[in-house]
C-alpha cells in the first residue's frame, strides 16, 4: 500500500535530461555553422559508445535496463565529452573518453546520482593526459566535412595543414613565445581571434549562453552556479588584466573562449557531484572558476576547467556540510 | 489597512479540485443506526467512560470523561442504547482497535437536558472545565484539546489567528462551513479573544476561496480581521500560516504561545460558539465527501457515523480502489470504511487509479535539490533520504529530521519519483525504536548497577558488624581476664590470645556436642554380621568396588 501523498506532478529525470539535451542545440548549431560538420560525427560516436556502455552496465549490474537507459543522462554525459573534444579527433579517442566517462567515472561508482565526480570531466582529464597531442588539434575553420571524416576515421594527419590553435592556445604560445617582450594586445591580432573571444567560437559560446539561459528560465539549474562561475572568471580576469594588461587577457576573452559559458551553465551545473546548498553553490562555482583561470594563467594546460571542477567535486562533502541553510524554527532571532 | 504578509520557503502548487464538493450547501445524513465513539479522540488521556452496557443515552449526554489535564470528553451523538463498550477498527493507517462505545440509536435524536452557559460569570479555569467536558479540540486535523490552548502563556498574548487556509486539494469542509456560519466563527473567535485577552485576531484563508472571504468579511466585528493569502500548499501548517500572517518564525520545539500567539481552526471556532451559545458538545463536524464520487459534497456527520454510509452518500464509483481520510497530500488510506467518522476526520476522499495514480518506479536520486526548493520546513529532504538510507541516523537528526512537518512537497516534486515522506517516516520510527531500546537499556543497566551497588554495600555492611563483634568480644575476653599472663606480652596479643583460646573452647565443644554415629552403639550380633560382610569384600579383591562391566 503506498502513502501520502497520492499525487504527483514532477518533471521525470528523463525529462530534465531532455530538456539539457534541447539546451545543447543553440551551441552546437554554431559550431557546426563554424567549423563543419565533424563534430556530428563525435557527437553520433559519444552517443552510441555511452548507451552501449551503460547497457553494459546496467546487465552486469543487475538493474533494470529500461528505466536507467531511457533517463538520457548517460547521452548529455556524452554529448558533453563529444563537445569537450576536438571534433577532428580520431574516432577511438571519443569512444575511449566515454567509456571512461560511463563505466568508470559512474557505474564504478555505483550509476546514476552515486558519482562524486563530473564523468565529463574525468574523461576530459584522462584524455589530455593520456593524449596531449591529439587533444590539441582542432580544425582549421577551412576544413571540409570530407576531409574531418577522414581525419576521424583514421586518415594520415598533416598536421600543419588541417589544424588550427584554440585561441588560449595562441595566447600561452604567444606570451611564451615573446618571453619578455610580449603584448597580449599584439598576439590578439593574430588569426585565431575575432572580435571578442576566438574567431568563429564566439558563436559557439554565444549557442551555449543561449542554452543555459533556456535552462535558467526552465528552472532546471539554479541562477547560483552560472553566476558564481562567470563572476569569478571575469572578477579574476579583471584583477590581473587591470595589474598586468600586456600579460593577462581581457576578462571578456576569458568569457568568451574555450569551455567557459559550456562549463557555467552546463557542465558545474551537474547537480549529482556539484554542490546543493545555494551557499554552497556559488562557492563550488566560483572555486572551480578561479582555479581553472588560474590553471589557463599559469599552468602548463590551455585550459583548466576540467581539472578545476574535478578539484572542486572533491570538496563538495565538505562545502555542502558547511553551508547548510537555516531550517525554519531554527533561524537567528526565532528563539 | 492592508495586512502586510510574510513568505514561508517553498510550497507546492497543486491543482485544488474544491469546485466539485462546493456546489452544493452543507448536507445532512439520516441518522445512521449504530454510531461508534471510540473513547479516544483526542491528544492527551483517554477518557474513561462514564456509561455502561444497556445504559440509556441521549444526544449530548457525556459518555466518556476526560482523564488528565490533556484529554477532552466525548458525548453520544444521538439519543439510544449503549449496546457494547468495545475495541474497534479505528480510522488510522495503522487499522488497530482501540475502545469504543457502541450506541444503538433509537431515532428519536432526543436532546440531553441542556442549559444556558453563563460563560461571562464563570472563572477561567471553570469555563475551561466546561470546553473539556463539552469535548472542544481542534478540528484542523490534530485534535487537540482546545481549553489546555486557552489558557494565557507567561507573557502576554497579544495576536489570535484563525485557520482558514485549507491548503490541501479537495478538501472544502472549512470554505463551506465559512460560506455558512460565518456569523458563529466571528462569534467564537470573539470568545476566544476574550479568553485570551488578545489585542486582535487574524483570519487567514487562501485566495482561492473568495466566497469563504466575502461572508467572513462580511460577519466579521471590530478587531477581527480576514485576510486573504496566497494560495500555496502548505500554507494551512500552523507555524506556515502564523509566518505569513505575522512574519513570526515560531522557533523549532516552541509553542505558538510563547510568541504571544495563538492558532485555532475554523472548524473550533464555530464549535466553541456552538458550545457556549447552545450548550452543544462536539458531536458532529462537517465532513467533505469527494473525489471518485458521483456527488461530492459537505456534511454535517455525527461522530461515530460509520465512513461506509456517509461515503454511500456521495455515491462512489465502481473503479474506486481505495477511500483516504483526508486529503492526498497528508491523508491516509482507511484499512476498512467499517470505521467510523471521528473529530479529526475533515474528509473521505474515494481514489481511482486514475485519480490517484500509483507512482510511477523510484530511480536513483539525482541531488538535483528540487525537493529543497519546495521544502517549507526549509530542510535538505535529500541529505535525509541519503542518511535515512544509510542508517546514519545521528546525522538525520543533525539535519533536523524532526522538524519535518511530512506536508509531502518533496516527494510531490522529486523527478525520481522517490516516496521522501515514508523514508522520513521509517527513519523517525527507526529512531524513536532505537531510542526506546536505548531507555530499556539505560533502566537496565541502571538496575544493574543498584543492584551491584546494593550487594558491595551489603558486604560492607556484614564486614563492618563482623567487625565490630569481634571487637566486643576482644574488649570482653580482655576485660574478664586482665591479669593473665600480665607484663608478658603486649595487651594486643594478650587479646589475640585470648581470642585464639576462645575459638578453641567453641570448637572443643561442638566436636563434643556431635551427635554419635549409627555404628557406635550396636548390639552383638549385628557387628558380628558387619563383620562377616567385611570379610567377604576382602575375599573378593576389591573387585566389588567397580561394578560389573557391560559386555
Amino acid at each position: 500500500m503506498s502513502h501520502s501523498p497520492y499525487l504527483r506532478e514532477s518533471r521525470s529525470v528523463r525529462q530534465i535530461m531532455l530538456q539539457v539535451l534541447l539546451a545543447l542545440l543553440p551551441g552546437i548549431v554554431a559550431y557546426v555553422w563554424q567549423f563543419g560538420a565533424g563534430v556530428l560525427i563525435q557527437l553520433l560516436l559519444a552517443s552510441t559508445a555511452a548507451l552501449a556502455a551503460e547497457a553494459a552496465m546496467l546487465r552486469l549490474r543487475r538493474k533494470p535496463l529500461g528505466l536507467y537507459l531511457g533517463d538520457l543522462s548517460a547521452i548529455v554525459t556524452a554529448w558533453l565529452i563529444a563537445l569537450s573534444l576536438p571534433p577532428i579527433g580520431p574516432w577511438w579517442m571519443v569512444v575511449l573518453a566515454t567509456l571512461c566517462a560511463i563505466v568508470v567515472a559512474k557505474h564504478l561508482y555505483g550509476g546514476l546520482g552515486q558519482n562524486p565526480f563530473n564523468p565529463a570531466m574525468v574523461a576530459f582529464c584522462v584524455m589530455i593526459v593520456a593524449f596531449p597531442a591529439q587533444m590539441s588539434q582542432w580544425p582549421d575553420a577551412g576544413l571540409d566535412f570530407g576531409q574531418q571524416l577522414d581525419l576521424i576515421l583514421g586518415g594520415e594527419r598533416v598536421l600543419d595543414a588541417i589544424t588550427a590553435a584554440t585561441p588560449l592556445d595562441a595566447l600561452r604560445t604567444g606570451l611564451r613565445a615573446g618571453g619578455a617582450e610580449a603584448h597580449v594586445a599584439e598576439i590578439l591580432q593574430g588569426a585565431a581571434f575575432g572580435t571578442v573571444g576566438g574567431r568563429g567560437w564566439e558563436w559557439v559560446v554565444a549557442g551555449f549562453a543561449l542554452g543555459g539561459l533556456y535552462l535558467l528560465w526552465q528552472r532546471i539549474i539554479s541562477w547560483h552556479l552560472p553566476a558564481a562561475f562567470l563572476l569569478t572568471m571575469a572578477l579574476t580576469a579583471t584583477l590581473l588584466w587591470g595589474m598586468h594588461p600586456e600579460r593577462f587577457a581581457s576578462p571578456l576573452l576569458h568569457l568568451a573562449t574555450g569551455g567557459t559559458m559550456l562549463a557555467a551553465f552546463f557542465i558545474v551545473t551537474d547537480p549529482v557531484s556539484g554542490s546543493t546548498t545555494p551557499k554552497g553553490k556559488l562557492v563550488f562555482a566560483g572555486g572551480a572558476a578561479f582555479i581553472a583561470y588560474m590553471i589557463r594563467s599559469f599552468g602548463n594546460y590551455p585550459d583548466g576547467i576540467a581539472f578545476a571542477v574535478l578539484l572542486m567535486n572533491i570538496c563538495v562533502p565538505l562545502i555542502d556540510m558547511y553551508t547548510q541553510p537555516p531550517v525554519f524554527g531554527h533561524k537567528r532571532g526565532s528563539s | 489597512m492592508l495586512q502586510k504578509l510574510f513568505k514561508f520557503h517553498g510550497g507546492v502548487k497543486p491543482d485544488s479540485r474544491k469546485q466539485d464538493s462546493t456546489r452544493q450547501p452543507i448536507r445532512s445524513l439520516p441518522l445512521p443506526s449504530e454510531l461508534i465513539v471510540p473513547l479516544h479522540q483526542s491528544i492527551g488521556g483517554t477518557p474513561r467512560p462514564l456509561v455502561r452496557v444497556g445504559d440509556r443515552v441521549l444526544k449530548g449526554e457525556r459518555i466518556g470523561a476526560a482523564e488528565g489535564p490533556v484529554s477532552a470528553a466525548v458525548h453520544a451523538p444521538s439519543s439510544g442504547i449503549v449496546r457494547a463498550i468495545e475495541d474497534r477498527t479505528m480510522p488510522h493507517p495503522s487499522g488497530l482497535p482501540a475502545s469504543c462505545v457502541v450506541i444503538e440509536a433509537d431515532g428519536d435524536d432526543r436532546w440531553f437536558e441542556r442549559e444556558p452557559v453563563p460563560w461571562k460569570s464563570m472563572k477561567g479555569d471553570e469555563l475551561r472545565d466546561y470546553l473539556r467536558d463539552a469535548g472542544i479540540v481542534g478540528l484542523g486535523g490534530a485534535t487537540f484539546p482546545s481549553h489546555v490552548k486557552l489558557r494565557a502563556g507567561a507573557k502576554p498574548t497579544h495576536t489570535l489567528v484563525l485557520n482558514g487556509a485549507e491548503c490541501e486539494p479537495f478538501i472544502t469542509c472549512d470554505d463551506m462551513l465559512m460560506r455558512e456560519r460565518a456569523a458563529e466563527i466571528i462569534r467564537g473567535a470573539g470568545i476566544m479573544a476574550q479568553m485570551l485577552a488578545v489585542e486582535r485576531v487574524l483570519i487567514g484563508i487562501e485566495d482561492n476561496k473568495p466566497d469563504a472571504l466575502a461572508a467572513m468579511r462580511a460577519a466579521a466585528a471590530d478587531g477581527i480581521e480576514v485576510v486573504a493569502i496566497p494560495t500555496l500548499y502548505p500554507a494551512g501548517g500552523e507555524k506556515q500560516l502564523l509566518r505569513v500572517l505575522t512574519g513570526v518564525e515560531v522557533a523549532a520545539g516552541r509553542r505558538p504561545l510563547e510568541f504571544g500567539l495563538q492558532c485555532f481552526n475554523v472548524g473550533t471556532a464555530y464549535r466553541m460558539a456552538r458550545a457556549i451559545d447552545h450548550a452543544e458538545p462536539l458531536i458532529s463536524r462537517i465532513v467533505t465527501v469527494a473525489g471518485n464520487v458521483e456527488a461530492p459534497a459537505n456534511y454535517e456527520v455525527l461522530v461515530g457515523t460509520p465512513i461506509d454510509a456517509l461515503l454511500a452518500a456521495g455515491r462512489p464509483r465502481p473503479d474506486t480502489d481505495r477511500v483516504l481520510m483526508g486529503g492526498p497530500m497528508m491523508g491516509f488510506a482507511l484499512p476498512t470504511t467499517a470505521a467510523p467518522v471521528v473529530k479529526a476526520t475533515n474528509c473521505v476522499l474515494a481514489g481511482s487509479p486514475s485519480l490517484l495514480p500509483p507512482p510511477p518506479p523510484e530511480m536513483a536520486c539525482i541531488r538535483c535539490g528540487t525537493c529543497a526548493d519546495h521544502c517549507p520546513v526549509d530542510l535538505q529532504p535529500f541529505e535525509l533520504y541519503w542518511f535515512g538510507r544509510s542508517h546514519n541516523f545521528g546525522k538525520a537528526q543533525e539535519y533536523h529530521l524532526f522538524d519535518c512537518i511530512e506536508c509531502g512537497c518533496c516527494s510531490y516534486v522529486c523527478p525520481s519519483n522517490i516516496p521522501l515522506v515514508d523514508y522520513f517516516r521509517f527513519t523517525k520510527s527507526e529512531i524513536w525504536a532505537r531510542e526506546r531500546d536505548k531507555t530499556a537499556a539505560d533502566l537496565a543497566r541502571e538496575r544493574f548497577e543498584a543492584r551491584n551497588e546494593r550487594q558491595e554495600r551489603e558486604k560492607r555492611d556484614k564486614a563492618e558488624r563482623l567487625a565490630a563483634k569481634a571487637e566486643a568480644t576482644r574488649k570482653k575476653l580482655v576485660d574478664t581476664e586482665p591479669v593473665a599472663g600480665a607484663g608478658t606480652a603486649s595487651p594486643a596479643e594478650e587479646a589475640k590470645k585470648a581470642l585464639i583460646a576462645a575459638a578453641l573452647e567453641r570448637a572443643k565443644q561442638q566436636k563434643s556436642s556431635v551427635k554419635p554415629r549409627n555404628t557406635d552403639n550396636l548390639s552383638a550380633d549385628k557387628q558380628a554380621e558387619i563383620d562377616e560382610i567385611e570379610a567377604r569384600r576382602a575375599r573378593a579383591g576389591g573387585r566389588t568396588v567397580e561394578p560389573p562391566e557391560n559386555s
